[in-house]
């Protein structure tokens, strides 16, 4: 399973954390301390994988941000190399050519998605198309709500004028 | 795009952003974070709007790594709003900011579980996926059924169920009661015919999770499994969105492959057969292309199918095909396929019995012990350590001594653990053992643990030979200019015991031993200042005659250290003193160190440990634990399925062999009719008959020239074997039960020699139980492990395992429990301590009962001679000495042998080489000659070399004249008569199923006794 999904920035700043397995606050601070180091350090052209605490980090880097997932040692690496692309595409496709701007101001966002992809540590949907028709029917359901609120709080300010 | 901002957050995240320094952000968040605790704090009502806006300041700076002490119960009272956006809100913050363990979850059940069960699908999700990331176990033991409910339910999105799935996987980590819920499991089956494979998918992580515990409950959805990856690898009727890259989703594909790994076996022929032709697919069929994506995914799918052609131990062909595949990877430029690559060659390793193919590509793997890539050089001394043997142990254990100096501190204290390790455990000679040691610590002193000079400090102890040779070395390293301290301490103890053996060799007089010692000591620590005191000590002591100007040099820093602050150089310096002045008692108290008791080395007990730790993680454990268990399913090819065809009844009287061996073994009668007719000798030497009786029988007549021999222990034979029949019939078990009921699957001869050659693998199996072995051997030391498998759905009962242990052997069982559990495994080792040279055979007296049916089996044990041989190889320098030095009968005998099954020369070569014999090239000139040696091992004496001739008559290939010598007239008589037993016989390699001529299999099987004749002879002649 996957025990965490870790976003870093080239300079080691975190975009996003998803914890699966109980870390407490303490231990998550310092996993990212070590794993950032680690994997920061690491040259182009080697591979995606870095052992780490009997356990496993699936990397890959996309412009300025790392995009990290732990595994357990006999998990398929690959796979989840795959699952952190797939999860790019579905980000890119839904902020158009996604930047790391766009994950930093709506890192809400990303949250929601990430969770549409993958749930318990493992994954949980795999269509592109039917993520991005969730994600659109959250937000419309966010907007008419908003809508809903604005022409109440119309009313009200009607009513009491 | 619905982008709908929240100017307040996004204003915040800017001025975070502008921040100069870390010093600005801090400020800056402090500021923000005094804010959000007031507008907690004071504001009665804050808006929805203002409440989501703080929440998300919070996430946001908690995410950066500040702690955000305050505010969860903000977040979780969220959960409760009534509209869509706050409650979604308050979920994922609430999953972001707590983890399962904090107390406010409890507080939100409830409201959690009102969500699941109402009506609301969006609230469902919401709830399904906080639970799914974060639930613990109060969650699992209250919404279990709930959630449960929703998977099943037929009137549910697959959004909610999908969801739903997951959500129960979850809870089931936490609490695996939750499903045992009568008829799970049949739902969990129909769960794998759904259509839409967003639930598919997660049902099937479910799956995996389930059957990982207890494969046995969910048999009914391998087929389901199959038909899945099927479907998924002919890419039939798979929508186009589900599809990556081209490839029918291969995250389903890889955990469908996941879930079958878990079941042991494949038994409905036809599953399996399906199940093949789709991994033969996909080993042939995944090509490398240039889409990155498109190649990690099939790779993915290819590496996983590669795992489970492993698991499901397929045939011969397609293994090679795997390491083949393997092969290639490794040697890739592409740096993901090399590791895995090597990672997969080093599980496969555990698996199977592929070393001999994997060593092939030693050199490849070396390569990659260099590469720059840390991940991958790990990968690589993984695989070497795990493929090393005493065949390359030299080569691996010099490379790793190589990359020791230029690898990263990271890696040095496993590399040199590891070396350490290889090195003890296949040393063809134990000097090399004690060079690669003191290599170790010279080059790596701070990564070497106590632990490894301990070892080595009890390897010189223990054996004479090895004293003055690790003396003189430990010399040579303090000779130099810079030592490390951990060599201070090695050298002080051996040189303070064993200097004197040097004293003959220039510059090793005690004096100079002891000077060479006493400059190190300024540069030492505390720690080894006793030591070395000690060594003085000795040093004096053993200084004939005496040298006074060394006495008062030593009395005097003993004089100095009587008030040293550390108080165990001060007790030594006290006493040495004392003891000293008394002169002959001295001899006595300082005299040379006793050996050290035999046992298992700490350092491999380390590594095992360590093992076991990381194994505790997850579920990597339980799959090491399959993996011990098939490595006991490597069977041979043609068991129960294989030819069981009839005995004509002609041949059963001619040749006299007990029934069951005749029923596996005899493929065509009249292949071994006319071996028979023919002039060999009388008796065909040829298996199953042979093998089995000269085997058992031979210590009966040994002396008679050989036709004789065979002769006779043919009528030996057939005489007890009727005898021994009854004997067994009558006082253990009723005839009538024993031969209707339980019948061994496979030939329990041949598998008992199969594991004469090798080290693991089935030595009984019947349609209850499987008994397989896994074997270790060191010098005259043995370790077993019996593991005693249950195949069926009732547990076996009043199970009772006896060694029966032939006098030069030492045998020790460990208990084995009364009643093995349905379809559990039970591991009982067994220790093995080899006394003296013999050829005798410990037998297993095994019994269980199964409902009515007592069954009882005696099994001859693989603790053979040969297990105690350590190949080595001769010099003609060394050998032709010693060849002569023994120079007759008793300790060099020599025998004209007939009746040889017929060989090539390169066979007779290796077939003395799989019995640790080696074959030493090029020491005689006639080519037709063959001169071998090897090393024996027993507790009464030392590692004893014994060598061997065989002149062969290139004319008449059934003679030979073998000549063999050691310095033990016993051991050269026992391996002499081994040796020839196995050349008149050779264990059958495994057989193809009967051809068409045998004949018609109408005929009723006849009543086979469960029990292997041959063992059972050898019970009671041991």
């Amino acid at each position: 399973m996957i025990h965490f999904v870790l976003l870093i920035s080239r300079q080691g700043k975190v975009r996003l954390t998803k914890w699966y397995s109980p870390y407490s606050q303490k231990e998550r601070t310092k996993v990212i301390r070590e794993l950032g180091g680690e994997i920061l350090s690491r040259g182009p052209k080697l591979c995606n994988f870095v052992d780490w605490r009997g356990l496993k980090v699936v990397y890959k880097r996309y412009a300025s941000l790392y995009f990290c997932m732990c595994i357990d040692q006999d998990d398929n690496e690959l796979e989840v190399l795959e699952i952190i692309h797939h999860f790019v595409e579905i980000l890119d496709r839904y902020f158009g050519s996604v930047c790391e701007l766009d994950l930093i101001f709506n890192f809400h966002k990303a949250y929601y998605i990430l969770d549409e992809l993958l749930l318990a540590g493992e994954l949980q949907e795999s269509s592109k198309k039917t993520i991005a028709r969730l994600i659109a029917a959250q937000d419309s359901l966010v907007e008419t709500a908003k809508e809903q609120a604005s022409s109440i709080s119309n009313i009200i300010a009607q009513a009491t004028k | 795009m619905a982008m709908h901002g929240m100017r307040g957050l996004s204003v915040f995240i800017s001025e975070i952003r502008n921040c100069q320094n870390k010093e600005q952000e801090r400020l800056r968040v402090d500021k923000e974070l005094g804010n959000v605790r007031n507008r907690f704090k004071n504001e009665k009502v804050l808006t929805p709007y203002d409440k989501k806006k703080y929440v998300w300041k919070m996430l946001y700076i908690y995410m950066l790594g500040y702690d955000v002490d305050f505010g969860h119960m903000e977040a979780v009272s969220l959960i409760s709003a009534p509209k869509y956006p706050e409650k979604q809100v308050g979920y994922i913050a609430t999953s972001c900011l707590l983890n399962e363990n904090h107390d406010f979850l409890r507080l939100a059940i409830n409201t959690v579980r009102n969500d699941i069960i109402g009506r609301n699908e969006t609230f469902q999700c919401l709830a399904l996926t906080m639970v799914g990331n974060i639930g613990g176990r109060d969650f699992a033991e209250s919404l279990a059924p709930d959630v449960q409910k929703l998977l099943l339910s037929s009137s549910c999105r697959p959004l909610v169920r999908k969801k739903a799935a997951l959500c129960l996987l979850r809870l089931y980590r936490k609490n695996p009661d939750i499903v045992n819920v009568d008829g799970w499991a049949d739902r969990m089956s129909q769960l794998l015919d759904e259509r839409d494979l967003g639930v598919l998918t997660s049902s099937m992580s479910l799956l995996v999770a389930l059957v990982s515990n207890n494969h046995e409950a969910y048999w009914s959805c391998l087929p389901k499994c199959v038909k899945t990856l099927e479907r998924l690898a002919r890419n039939q009727d798979i929508p186009q969105e589900y599809t990556y890259y081209g490839i029918p989703s291969p995250w389903l594909q890889v955990k469908t492959m996941r879930a079958l790994q878990y079941f042991p076996t494949i038994e409905d022929p036809h599953t399996r057969r399906t199940l093949f032709e789709v991994l033969q697919r996909i080993l042939m069929g995944t090509d490398v292309v240039k889409n990155v994506n498109k190649n990690n995914a099939s790779h993915a799918v290819l590496f996983e199918a590669l795992a489970l052609v492993m698991h499901l131990d397929a045939e011969k062909e397609m293994m090679s095909q795997c390491v083949a595949l393997l092969g290639k990877f490794i040697a890739v430029r592409e740096p993901n396929i090399r590791y895995l690559g090597l990672e997969n060659m080093t599980r496969m390793l555990m698996v199977t019995d592929v070393q001999e193919i994997i060593k092939r590509h030693q050199a490849q793997i070396i390569t990659s012990l260099k590469d720059p890539d840390v991940s991958i050089r790990r990968r690589a001394l993984d695989l070497l350590y795990g493929m090393c043997d005493v065949t390359n142990a030299k080569d691996i254990v010099e490379e790793l001594l190589q990359y020791l100096s230029s690898a990263d501190f990271t890696m040095r204290e496993e590399l040199s653990l590891k070396a350490a390790i290889l090195a003890e455990k296949f040393a063809p000679d134990l000097s090399w053992y004690v060079d690669v040691i003191l290599q170790l610590i010279d080059k790596a002193g701070d990564f070497i643990s106590d632990d490894i000079w301990f070892r080595v400090v009890q390897f010189v102890t223990n054996n004479d030979d090895l004293q003055p040779y690790a003396a003189a070395k430990v010399k040579e390293y303090l000779d130099k200019s810079a030592v490390h301290e951990t060599m201070v301490k090695v050298s002080a103890y051996i040189l303070g015991e064993y200097s004197h053996l040097l004293a003959r060799r220039p510059g090793c007089s005690p004096k100079e031993i002891f000077n060479l010692l006493h400059e190190k000591l300024p540069t030492v620590s505390t720690t080894t200042i006793p030591i070395l005191l000690s060594a003085y000590a000795k040093i004096l002591m053993h200084t004939q005659p005496p040298d006074q100007e060394l006495q008062s040099q030593i009395w005097a820093i003993f004089n100095k250290y009587e008030s040293c602050i550390d108080a165990e150089i001060q007790q030594r310096a006290v006493e040495y003193l004392a003891l000293c002045q008394k002169g002959a008692a001295l001899m006595d108290i300082l005299a040379e160190m006793p050996k050290f008791p035999e046992r298992k080395s700490s350092l491999i007990k380390r590594a095992e440990y360590s093992e076991a730790d990381t194994a505790e993680q997850s579920a990597i454990k339980l799959r090491a634990q399959q993996q011990t268990s098939n490595a006991l399913v490597v069977t041979d090819q043609h068991s129960a399925n294989g030819a069981t065809s009839p005995v004509p009844v002609g041949q059963l009287s001619l040749v006299k062999v007990p029934s069951m061996i005749t029923t596996e073994n005899d493929t065509s009668s009249d292949h071994t009719l006319s071996q028979q007719n023919g002039a060999l000798s009388n008796v065909d030497p040829q298996p199953p008959s042979a093998d089995l009786l000269s085997d058992i029988l031979g210590p009966l007549a040994i002396e008679g020239p050989p036709d004789a021999t065979v002769q006779s222990e043919n009528n030996a034979a057939s005489g007890l074997e009727g005898g021994s029949d009854a004997i067994d019939g009558s006082a253990i078990v009723p005839v009538e039960e024993q031969t209707n009921t339980v019948q061994p699957i496979g030939n329990i001869a041949e598998r008992f020699h199969a594991l004469c050659l090798k080290d693991s693998g089935v030595l009984y199996e019947d349609p209850y139980i499987q008994v397989g072995i896994k074997a270790e051997w060191r010098g005259h030391h043995g370790r077993l492990v019996l593991f005693l498998g249950n195949k069926n759905t009732a547990p076996l009962v009043s199970v009772q395992a006896i060694i029966l242990p032939p006098a030069h052997l030492k045998m020790e069982l460990s208990l084995v429990p009364d009643t093995i559990p349905p379809r559990a495994q039970v591991q009982c080792p067994l220790e093995v301590v080899n006394l003296r040279p013999s050829r005798d055979v410990a037998v297993l007296d095994f019994s269980y009962k199964f409902g009515t049916n007592m069954v009882n089996v005696k099994l001859r044990l693989p603790a053979v001679l040969n297990k105690f041989l350590q190949p080595i190889q001769v010099s003609a320098e060394e050998f032709f000495p010693q060849w002569r030095s023994f120079s007759g009968p008793p300790l060099k005998l020599q025998e004209v042998i007939r009746g040889i099954r017929p060989m090539p020369l390169p066979e007779m070569a290796n077939l003395l080489n799989s019995f640790r014999i080696m074959i030493c090239p090029g020491l005689d000139p006639n080519p037709n000659n063959l001169v071998a040696s090897t090393t024996f091992y027993s507790d009464s004496k030392p590692a004893m070399l014994c060598l061997v001739r065989i002149e062969t008559d290139p004319a008449d290939r059934t003679q030979l004249r073998m000549t063999l010598a050691s310095g033990d007239p016993t051991l050269t008589f026992e391996l002499k008569e081994f040796i020839k037993e196995q050349l008149i016989s050779i264990p059958t390699a495994p057989r193809a199923p009967a051809p068409a001529a045998a004949p018609p299999a109408a005929q009723p099987t006849p009543q086979i006794p469960p029990n292997d004749p041959a063992a059972i002879l050898a019970g009671l002649l041991s």
